[in-house]
């Protein structure tokens, strides 16, 4: 029997930056018996549009959005902040009478970020990688509070053999990335990431975890300039086993 | 310049020098967490917490759908328990009518419990400029007095302040003490302001309170203190003035008891407040004590152009401070920086409604939206959605700076066309590559001068997902 057909939504920062966690994420997938394709007309989930106040932008990206995914049985996403807006968000872009709002809320049912798909909905909870490495897990905020994402990385990474989690204290305040907030208010930004670092360091931890690569390319920039001992990778690149791939922010 | 004058505009200066004042960064620091701890130890306490929650959501969605029954019923009994009740559509017109209460009185000196909408009118100022002496008698609001500042937080006026700045503050005000008194303890501030704050409750006469809310079956007022300094600042002048804004009226004592179980635990993380005071009228022949006469103040001042708008939900906010409490934000910045009465992640949607999308629409801006301040807030309001909708009201103004646009127009171009995008982040992801070198980050990158300022820039790993996927990897 074939298995699900996933759609993966890369996310615009993934695709740009960090390759290996989509094929990370493929990796997950496919191992969990997904049969996984990427759509071509891709690009952002608008989430700076809508974020903006653009509502007309967020709309037009949120239709060819629908048009590009609605087919699938599954829309995965490596991004919790990425995954609510497409989730969440679409459904409100729309107008009650607007038949583009039913369209979005059927898409918004189907759409998931990437740990919840594994534990909630295909029921996988645990993977077959050993990482002998400390780590702790930040809650990236659209995850946490929109789509519920919290146990279910701590689930996975529970079961990777050889591998401690550290909770660090605030694990559930932002890092101070917020999308545009880290350029419209720098400062601001930058002592709210400065207390995310501190905090991180406090753990002791080999590596920070997280399921959004805007924070932890934050949270990483913050501790490299900082010269900070500790690395930060994407959740799903520890659970895929790919710790050969250089940490964010790391020399290639 | 009245100390009531917006500097909403100027929010991204505000927050810099708060960010530099070293007593405020002290100050802040040292209360960041509990508040934080306090609501969530509250809260595990008490299963039901959430059901409340929903309860007093429903109770004051239905107060505003019915506002105009509720307050023509509050006001009935008001004036049929011998009191009185004043409308007054702007801050100028509550003014005006406290000021002409404490002419009528021939008020020398106003006792002042803790009161939000008596700073949205610029109460203290505008007495002053009358010749009339306002003394706040709550620790923090009486503290801020001495500093000649406005409160930082809605319902802990003074967080800002650090206790070694209290110290200096009571050595340089209360002239009258011995000059070599041990300070030291906390308990001996606390001791010297009750001492001096007692004399003053018997010189006014005139007090003002706020109230936390308006009973309409009774005609109530509520306020909720933890130093009972509102109800020696209400009971022992000869006349009592309450200040309110409309939409703190709820239908019944039931339901105001409701409120009072998620506010206390909200605000504080106290089960219930010290002092839970209902007020009603003028004393009546065989009480004990009380004032002579009781005036309600029922302020709009903006709130009912809010009806039936996508803000209509902030007016359920009870002010109990959960969501700045727990704003990463606020507790970066403090209150001040918001530059207008109310802080945080309440103030960033309620002051542009107040005072205009045009002076206030830095706050709502000025959000990750983590969402903390909704998950907390015990009326359920959904404030990031809100803070959401004036960004859109903005976008839709042209209010949006101009840079921001233009950088939101040419992504939106990109964006909307997968082939062309798909080129673009080839070539930005390549560039970007070259730029860092082998370091795997850049430290300083043009036009990102905000991020790179203070961190370093990660740099692509190389080419695009999109294209080592087309290129068959796996």
């Amino acid at each position: 029997m074939p298995g699900p057909r996933v759609a993966l939504f890369i996310t615009c920062l993934v695709d740009m930056f960090r390759p290996s966690v989509g094929f990370a994420t493929v990796k997950l997938l496919t191992d969990a018996g997904c049969d996984v394709e990427v759509p071509d007309a891709q690009t952002c989930c608008g989430q700076p549009a809508w974020n903006s106040g653009d509502t007309a932008t967020a709309r037009d990206i949120a239709r060819q959005v629908i048009d590009a995914f609605e087919g699938y049985d599954h829309v995965v996403v490596p991004s919790g902040s990425c995954g609510a807006t497409i989730a969440k968000d679409y459904s409100e872009m729309f107008d009650a009478d607007d038949p583009w709002r039913a369209r979005a809320a059927a898409l918004g049912a189907k759409t998931h970020e990437i740990t919840s798909f594994l534990t909630d909905v295909l029921g996988v909870m645990s993977v077959p990688v050993a990482a002998p490495v400390s780590v702790t897990y930040h809650d990236s905020c659209s995850g946490l509070r929109s789509l519920g994402v919290q146990a279910q990385p701590r689930a996975l990474l529970g079961s990777v053999e050889g591998l401690e989690l550290r909770e660090m204290v605030e694990n559930n305040v932002c890092c101070g990335f917020g999308g545009t907030f880290c350029v419209k208010y720098p400062d601001i930004s930058n002592v709210m990431v400065g207390d995310k670092t501190r905090n991180i360091a406090a753990t002791g931890a080999d590596l920070v975890l997280a399921g959004d690569l805007g924070c932890l390319m934050n949270m990483a920039g913050k501790a490299s300039r900082e010269g900070r001992a500790f690395k930060a990778r994407h959740v799903v690149e520890v659970l895929a086993g790919d710790l050969d791939t250089p940490a964010i922010g790391d020399p290639a | 310049m009245s100390l009531h004058e917006p500097t909403t505009p100027a929010f991204k200066a505000n927050a810099r020098r708060a960010l530099d004042d070293e007593n405020l960064q002290l100050a802040l620091r040292g209360g960041r967490n509990g508040f934080v701890s306090k609501r969530a130890a509250a809260r595990d306490k008490l299963p039901e917490f959430d059901d409340l929650r929903d309860q007093a959501r429903d109770i004051k969605n239905h107060v505003l759908a019915n506002l105009d029954l509720y307050l023509e019923e509050y006001e009935k009994k008001v004036v049929e328990s011998g009191g009185h009740v004043h409308w007054a559509e702007t801050a100028e017109d509550a003014r005006n009518i406290v000021l002409d209460i404490c002419r009528k009185a021939d008020a020398k000196i106003v006792n002042k419990g803790k009161t939000m909408i008596s700073e949205e009118c610029g109460i203290n100022d505008f007495l002053a400029d009358n010749g009339i002496k306002p003394v706040e008698t709550d620790l923090g609001e009486y503290i801020i007095q001495l500093r000649g500042e406005v409160p930082s937080h809605i319902i802990a006026p003074a967080i800002h302040v650090t206790v070694d700045q209290v110290r200096a503050d009571f050595r340089k005000a209360h002239t009258h003490l011995p000059e070599d008194r041990d300070l030291t303890e906390l308990i001996s501030l606390q001791r010297e302001a009750r001492g001096v704050l007692r004399e003053k409750y018997f010189e006014a006469e005139v007090g003002i309170t706020g109230a936390n809310m308006l009973i309409a079956e009774t005609g109530h007022s509520v306020i909720v203190t933890n130093e009972g300094n509102g109800d020696l600042s209400q009971s022992l002048p000869r006349v009592h003035i309450v200040m309110a804004s409309l939409e703190k009226i709820v239908p019944t004592l039931d339901d105001a008891s409701t409120i009072l179980r998620v506010l206390a635990r909200s605000a504080t993380g106290q089960e219930t407040a010290v002092y839970n005071t209902f007020s009603k009228g003028p004393r009546r022949a065989e009480d004990p004590d009380g004032p002579e006469e009781y005036h309600v103040i029922l302020l709009d001042n903006g709130r009912s152009n809010m009806l039936g708008t996508e803000f209509e939900e902030m007016l359920r906010c009870i002010r109990c401070g959960a969501c700045m409490n727990h704003c990463p934000v606020y507790q970066s910045v403090g209150g001040h920086a918001y530059g207008w009465v109310y802080p945080g992640p309440m103030g960033a949607v309620l002051t542009p409604s107040l005072i205009g999308v045009e002076q206030g629409g830095q706050l709502p801006n000025a959000s990750t939206f983590c969402g903390r301040c909704a998950e907390v807030c015990p009326m359920r309001i959904p404030l990031p959605k809100m803070m959401r909708s004036w960004r859109a009201r903005e976008f839709e103004k042209r209010l949006t700076p101009s840079a921001v646009r233009q950088g939101l127009g040419l992504w939106a171009w990109f964006a909307k066309r997968p082939w062309v995008y798909r080129r673009a982040t080839a070539v930005g992801a390549a560039a970007l590559r070259a730029m860092s070198g082998s370091k795997g980050r850049i430290a300083s990158l043009p036009f990102a001068g905000g991020w790179t300022g203070q961190r370093d820039f990660p740099a692509p790993q190389g080419g695009t997902f999109m294209a080592q996927w087309k290129a068959g990897k796996r």
